[in-house]
């Protein structure tokens, strides 16, 4: 505490934000590399799911270099540090919270409303005005029924 | 115990001393910029929800792939969106090296810095004016959603609501930013931070900014990327 004391408002020279200037160039280019890579991944593949876990992890390293560095975080004393990213660690748990919910809410539409889950696979057909491709679908789809 | 009270003289919370050892404004800055990543977060939270329940969702390949000036139906995606992400991202560095140059109390420095912040901010707003403007052209905005899902079955506007709402909700903060940083620059120009003899209002006004890139970072990622 006494050692953080004394060099508070030190770090932050131009030599260090120049290094973090690099670094998040450098990141953002990696993340534009494997965002152009995973262009071409079949939708639902394990490699593609890799990617975007990669790409959500270089986001949070961003994320502690802009904070850190250019927010100055890094050089405060413990105390503040402690009070901004403590109360912060509540998302880990929104998060997984929240995503399992969005997922166990879709698999439940999609096993008790077929209706739902029909409809989801309809395919459209491509450069229609908004709205009146849902419009053509839903035409095309209910004569065809009644019909049979 | 004796030998624990002796090691540990500081008495951080009995008064007498700041605890956080930052100023009251920077402190509530601080404080208030953690608020707004909850609002942030909330948002983003709310979106991914929402993308996990649904059972398609369009690509930001397909969706944002045009460029300003580019031949019509020219392909080009994520592009545009590196090129605002660099803007920010060096109009936060320029940020940072005006509050270096505040620590220094270099005014010549902390207006040039500041311009160029100010000019960073500005051409980022532009940008995202030109994509809103294309975007809406497209048939995309809040309530329509013109693009199909990935796999090519309908989309639901859920897509465009948030986008809209999201950038929208950032492109404000930038602006506010913009605002403040001329409003920081103004106040240097005249002379005010010599009179204080201190340039912490910058500081302040560079936690603000860089918040602002820090929330694009999020954007971006969530949007355009994944």
């Amino acid at each position: 505490m006494e050692h953080s004391h004394t060099e508070q408002h030190e770090g932050g020279g131009t030599k260090e934000i120049w290094k973090v200037t690099i670094i998040l160039t450098v990141l953002t280019i990696v993340e534009l590399v494997l965002g152009f890579w995973m262009m071409d991944m079949p939708l639902q593949s394990g490699l593609r799911l890799a990617v975007k876990g990669a790409i959500v992890i270089l986001m949070m390293v961003k994320a502690f270099y802009i904070v850190a560095y250019f927010m100055h975080l890094k050089h405060e004393i413990k105390n503040l540090i402690m009070t901004i990213v403590v109360p912060l660690a509540l998302f880990i748990w929104f998060i997984i919270a929240f995503l399992y919910d969005g997922n166990s809410f879709k698999n439940l539409r999609n096993t008790y409303d077929p209706h739902y889950k029909e409809q989801s696979t309809i395919k459209v057909e491509k450069k229609k005005e908004h709205k009146s491709g849902e419009h053509h679908s839903e035409e095309h789809a209910k004569p065809s029924e009644e019909k049979h | 115990m004796s030998s624990t009270t002796t090691v540990t003289p500081t008495k951080m919370w009995n008064g007498g001393k700041s605890p956080f050892n930052v100023e009251y404004g920077k402190l509530m800055m601080w404080y208030f910029l953690m608020s707004d990543a909850f609002t942030f977060g909330a948002f983003l939270i709310s979106y991914g929800t929402i993308r996990f329940s649904s059972n398609g969702w369009p690509d930001p390949n397909e969706v944002f792939k045009s460029f300003p000036f580019a031949p019509e139906g020219m392909n080009a995606p994520l592009v545009f969106v590196s090129v605002m992400t660099f803007i920010l991202i060096i109009s936060s560095v320029t940020m940072v090296l005006a509050v270096h140059a505040g620590h220094n109390m270099d005014k010549k420095g902390v207006v040039k810095y500041m311009i160029m912040t100010i000019i960073g901010g500005a051409m980022f707003l532009g940008c995202q004016a030109w994509e809103w403007n294309h975007l809406y052209h497209e048939g995309a905005w809040w309530g329509s959603n013109p693009f199909l899902n990935h796999d090519g079955t309908a989309s639901s506007t859920n897509f465009t609501n948030y986008f809209f709402t999201i950038t929208g909700f950032h492109g404000f903060h930038v602006f506010s930013g913009v605002i403040i940083n001329i409003i920081m620059l103004i106040m240097a120009l005249t002379n005010k931070f010599e009179e204080r003899g201190h340039y912490l209002m910058i500081e302040k006004a560079g936690l603000y900014w860089h918040f602002v890139d820090l929330v694009w970072v999020f954007v971006f990622t969530c949007f355009y990327l994944i």
